[in-house]
């Protein structure tokens, strides 16, 4: 029983709890002996809380002995990024500065989760500090895709992906600063959201660029995805970016149905560097979609091409600023020196990975003094355009469709020699972060055994209207159905 | 190829950033910025002289809070990350003036 | 200020006030002074991984209310930055401050010297947070090999005034810095404690050769905590400046640092080695948006200031010094006015305030908030001087019973009986006695020699224990001897 529940989506891990089919503790007993079985390979996980998860999974099932109404996440396994802060848990961001910070405090998200009677199985794998698209950048481990163990899972959220595509978690949260939660969701086939900035608390999510971070679940389905944004999303008075609107009951829009939709293709996102047949997959969707009634057509997002350097600039100067309280002092590695400016430079010298350097370095250039205006600046100003473009997009579309990346999940190594080259391949992703919009990825099948994902975009708080299209198109598909086989174990794709 | 940032630029950003970086490490990045800085010089083909920057995704403002006291983190929480914090204080070496 | 009759010293001020909010900028901490090291702390003000700034409103009325008091423009739109720099005391190594859209936009004062008014323009003031503080182990940052951080200061809210380099002497800086900390005082955004830390100064320093108008090469000395600091530090800079422009050397435009124990200035870090702060727009808040009507909303609340005040008082018959010296302090002009409301002889009740309640407050190092006189009490004890009840001179020793007891002076001269004797038959047989016991007094007085009666007045005196009716002991004393 445990075996199989573990394959099934949080709502209908909801009704076996509901209908005492399975406790709580079962269900969390069987995700930590998955995590023991498979997490070797994989090493999706960082920390494990075996002692603390069936504590909580204890104390909900005496409400189900009470039969106390059960809310819809309560008793449900999941994992957080290890970006997002746990009181008394340790939350490393995959870094050596971090490797034995304790936060004080619980992300809201953390709280939320919590209150809605969530069992926190563990924190997960992730790009140093959120940098990177392979989370290859981790220092603790290499994250393995589970459809093929030699290639990366993507990033910077690969552990989140991960947990969720092998059964190691029931659902799991990511960040996106440029993609972070859609292209491993991609990679590994399994639904991201990314929703509209300020739609979810960053307070105690650490900080890689503040005006593009943004947390988001993964899960199996569409409908989980939405009771996950339920539970997380809505206005926090701590977070001063959160915006103060009106949070729907996201399920409200799983309807199967995109009769009349306008949906837009923008021509930009299948330019040169695009797999084609990845191109071909999103294609048979877009098929999908005109069959089920939705009007769809071309259209274009001009400056495009101009939004990879803009990210970049603007990410990794507001990343060269969050950065800087790394410095030994209060918390995190420190190095021994002489004196404070030998401490400060041997501590961020010794206790970041190249990437997160590079990146700082970066950063510091484009704000030093003479460089403002020609690099952050400018790229400001592209951010201006970037967002108009959409803004014209959407009088005339509901939702804008594009592949989530121009490739199937990449092997270890093949991108990490050249840091421009794993940069531009962000390019179907990184637009929407400057621009604020809500972005999903959903599993849209299969390219040489590697799932691919189809990216809808939409406008600000309209997260309603990417679920009501991407559950139709799963209701009318198949491809989230289909599981990686792992350690000679094949879990039936019939399970649900 | 085209220098757009000198070796000097980069030794002077990482002081800035305080970096200590290793020879190689200079090499390394001063190639690998110049190589980004010059695929960032295409966002010079756009006019941008009237377009205001965007610095928040979303446009609200005016985020406050009444000035009512909350508690403090106790002195344990505070210092439990410290690398060298004794008797209440955060410890740090020599600091130098300059 | 002519240097060696050759050079004018040109002066600008930047000065940093700790408004007075419960709880810092950006966290809900206590902005208590004191308190244990490290107490006064939350993920936010510790710059803790993925802690976020919230603004607090206060700190936004307390700004406009004080560029309202500093004729500064109101900003309709401004937004704060971040100031990226390394320091220890520094929690996340950038400062929140506000870069290129300060809140007050230009303003200014009036200063006064030897009668000759001058405007000092204000160029901005802006909204920051403080840093934490270093306690070295050594006697100076120098000399210690270690320092210790203590962030309870870290966060507490700062307005950076910044003003033109309008002055020209020592003393229009001094005049400059009095008014200003006058006027924050005045409108209640500071305390002020200059001795708490709560007032810090930066002073901008050149010379040009007298009668040229370009500006000479400057340093900036930081950080000084006291108008007597400030003086110091400039007597001996503008003097190092002159020695240096005199050997025909050039200043070298650095930042230094005052050593109050040397009395010297030593340079900081020179101009190649000033900093790159990097600003840029703050990610983790919004822009702030004030409106007509807020603005009008903190007007409202902007009490009486000090020139105002002053010229209020003149018209009620103070001279010009003595309305100076009521309003210097805010607390002092409110006790006044309060006391007027019970006692409408201004003048008088100046002369009061500012000589025995001020003497007996100086010799009790006791501020006039916590005066244990209230301004009532005051009033009455004047009151009982008018209606004949009290001599002035009794009325100074109930003054002092009044401060040691804080008991009403009506009760004072109740329990120790030292209502004036008013009373013409009881006076008239004293004045019986000492006419009889003086009669060389009298003679003389007869004689023509009209000082005598001073005497026998003070005779009287004494022998009702300074207790008589001085007014009506002379009117019975003259129609008795005429």
């Amino acid at each position: 029983m445990e075996s199989v529940s573990i394959g099934k989506s949080v709502s209908e891990q909801h009704e076996l709890l509901v209908h005492k089919d399975v406790s709580s503790t079962e269900l969390t007993k069987a995700y930590i002996a998955r995590i023991h079985s498979v997490d070797p390979d994989l090493q999706a996980y960082l920390t494990v809380l075996e002692d603390k998860a069936l504590a909580q999974a204890a104390e909900i099932d005496r409400k189900i002995a009470h039969n106390e109404v059960l809310g819809a996440l309560e008793g449900i396994p999941m994992a957080l990024k290890d970006n997002m802060c746990t009181e008394g848990i340790r939350t490393s961001c995959a870094s050596k500065m971090l490797e034995s910070f304790i936060p004080p405090y619980n992300a809201t998200v953390t709280d939320r989760l919590q209150a809605a009677g969530t069992i926190l199985l563990g924190k997960v794998n992730m790009d140093e500090f959120a940098m990177g698209s392979s989370t290859e950048n981790s220092y603790f481990a290499k994250t393995r895709n589970p459809w093929d163990l030699e290639r990366v899972p993507g990033g910077s959220s690969g552990g989140a992906a991960v947990a969720v595509a092998a059964d190691e978690a029931s659902f799991s949260l990511g960040s996106d600063t440029g993609g972070s939660i859609r292209q491993p969701a991609s990679f590994c086939g399994v639904v991201g959201m990314k929703p509209t900035y300020g739609a979810v608390s960053r307070l105690g999510l650490i900080a890689f660029a503040s005006s593009l971070d943004q947390i988001g679940p993964f899960t199996k389905t569409v409908r989980d995805n939405a009771l996950v944004l339920n539970a997380i999303a809505g206005y926090d008075p701590l977070d001063s970016t959160s915006v103060a609107y009106e949070k729907p009951d996201y399920t409200k829009f799983l309807v199967n149905n995109v009769k009349g939709l306008r949906i837009g293709i923008p021509r930009e996102y299948y330019g040169e560097g695009i797999d084609p047949e990845v191109a071909k997959g999103i294609q048979a969707g877009i098929q999908t979609l005109i069959d089920l009634g939705a009007e769809v057509s071309e259209c274009s997002l001009p400056h495009t091409e101009y939004a990879i350097p803009a990210y970049y600039l603007i990410a990794t100067a507001e990343a060269s600023s969050n950065l800087a309280r790394y410095d030994g002092v209060r918390y995190g590695y420190r190095a021994e020196a002489e004196d404070v400016l030998g401490m400060f430079k041997q501590t961020r010298a010794e206790g970041f990975g190249p990437e997160v350097k590079r990146r700082i370095m970066l950063g510091t250039y484009a704000l030093s003094s003479g460089y403002y205006d020609a690099y952050y600046l400018k790229a400001q100003k592209v951010r201006t355009l970037i967002k108009r473009d959409f803004d014209q997009a959407f009088e005339k579309f509901d939702v804008l469709l594009s592949p989530t990346a121009p490739t199937t999940a990449f092997k270890f190594g093949e991108k990490s020699a050249d840091p421009l080259t794993m940069y531009l391949s962000d390019i179907t992703t990184v637009p929407i972060n400057l621009a604020g919009i809500p972005a999903i990825s959903i599993p849209a099948g299969f390219v040489k055994g590697m799932p691919i994902g189809m990216q809808l975009m939409g406008k600000a708080f309209d997260e309603g209207t990417l679920y009501r299209v991407a559950y139709t198109f799963e209701q009318n598909t198949n491809h989230h159905t289909l599981k990686p086989s792992l350690s000679g174990e094949v879990l039936a794709s019939g399970s649900r | 190829m085209n220098m757009t940032i000198s070796r000097e630029d980069v030794e002077y950003v990482a002081a800035l950033a305080r970096l200590e970086l290793t020879e190689p490490e200079i090499q390394e990045y001063t190639e690998q910025l110049n190589s980004i800085l010059d695929y960032a010089a295409m966002l010079e083909r756009l006019d941008t002289d009237d377009v205001v920057p965007t610095a928040h995704a979303v446009p609200i403002h005016n985020v406050l809070r009444e000035d009512q006291v909350r508690p403090s983190i106790n002195h344990a929480k505070a210092l439990r990350n410290a690398p060298d914090g004794d008797e209440g204080f955060f410890r740090v070496p020599r600091i130098s003036l300059t | 200020m002519v240097v060696a009759n050759q050079f004018e010293m040109v002066c600008g001020l930047e000065v940093h006030v700790e408004l007075q909010t419960k709880t810092k900028i950006f966290c809900g901490c206590t902005t208590e002074f004191g308190g244990e090291q490290n107490t006064h702390v939350c993920p936010v003000c510790l710059g803790m991984p993925g802690a976020l700034p919230v603004l607090n409103r206060e700190v936004v009325n307390f700004a406009i209310k004080a560029g309202l008091a500093l004729d500064c423009e109101i900003a309709e739109f401004s937004k704060f930055d971040r100031k990226n720099y390394f320091y220890p005391d520094l929690s996340k190594n950038y400062q929140t401050s506000q870069f290129d859209l300060p809140i007050c936009g230009k303003g200014g004062l009036e200063i006064e010297i030897d009668g000759e008014k001058k405007w000092i323009g204000i160029t901005r003031a802006h909204m920051e947070e403080d840093a934490g503080k270093l306690v070295h182990s050594g006697e100076t940052i120098s000399t210690s090999n270690e320092s210790s951080v203590d962030y309870n200061r870290a966060g507490v809210p700062l307005l950076e005034i910044v003003s033109e380099p309008d002055m020209r002497s020592i003393p229009e800086v001094l005049a400059y810095l009095e008014k200003l900390v006058q006027i924050l005082e005045y409108t209640e955004v500071s305390d002020c404690r200059l001795e708490q830390g709560s007032v810090r100064f930066d002073v901008n320093v050149s010379l040009r050769p007298f009668g040229t108008d370009t500006l000479g090469i400057r340093t900036e000395t930081k950080n000084l905590n006291s108008f007597s600091s400030v003086r110091r530090c400039m007597e001996y800079e503008v003097a190092r400046q002159a020695r240096v422009l005199n050997a025909g050397e050039n200043v070298v435009q650095e930042t230094r640092t005052w050593d109050e124990g040397q009395g010297i200035t030593l340079t900081l870090r020179s101009k190649e080695e000033a900093h790159d702060y990097r600003y840029f727009p703050e990610p983790d808040l919004p822009p702030l948006v004030i409106d007509k009507e807020w603005v009008e909303r903190i007007r409202k609340t902007l009490p009486e200031l000090p020139a105002a005040r002053r010229a209020r008082l003149q018209t009620l018959g103070l001279s010009a010094y003595d309305a100076a010296v009521i309003t210097q302090a805010k607390a002092m002009a409110d006790f006044f006015d309060e006391a007027l409301t019970y006692y409408t002889d201004a003048k008088t009740l100046a002369n009061w305030v500012m000589g025995d309640m001020t003497r007996l407050l100086n010799s009790n190092q006791c501020s006039v908030v916590d005066s244990p006189i209230s301004a009532k009490q005051l009033a009455e004890l004047l009151q009982l001087i008018n209606k004949g009840t009290l001599s002035g001179k009794i009325a100074k020793s109930v003054l002092e019973e009044m401060y040691s007891t804080s008991k009403d002076a009506s009760m004072i001269v109740k329990e120790k009986g030292l209502a004036q004797i008013s009373d013409e038959g009881a006076l008239l047989g004293i004045i019986d006695g000492v006419l009889a016991a003086n009669p060389q007094s009298v003679e003389d007085y007869r004689a023509g020699k009209d000082k005598a009666i001073g005497f026998l007045v003070g005779q009287i005196m004494k022998a009702t224990k300074g207790q008589a009716n001085p007014g009506l002991v002379n009117q019975l004393l003259k129609e008795k001897l005429a």
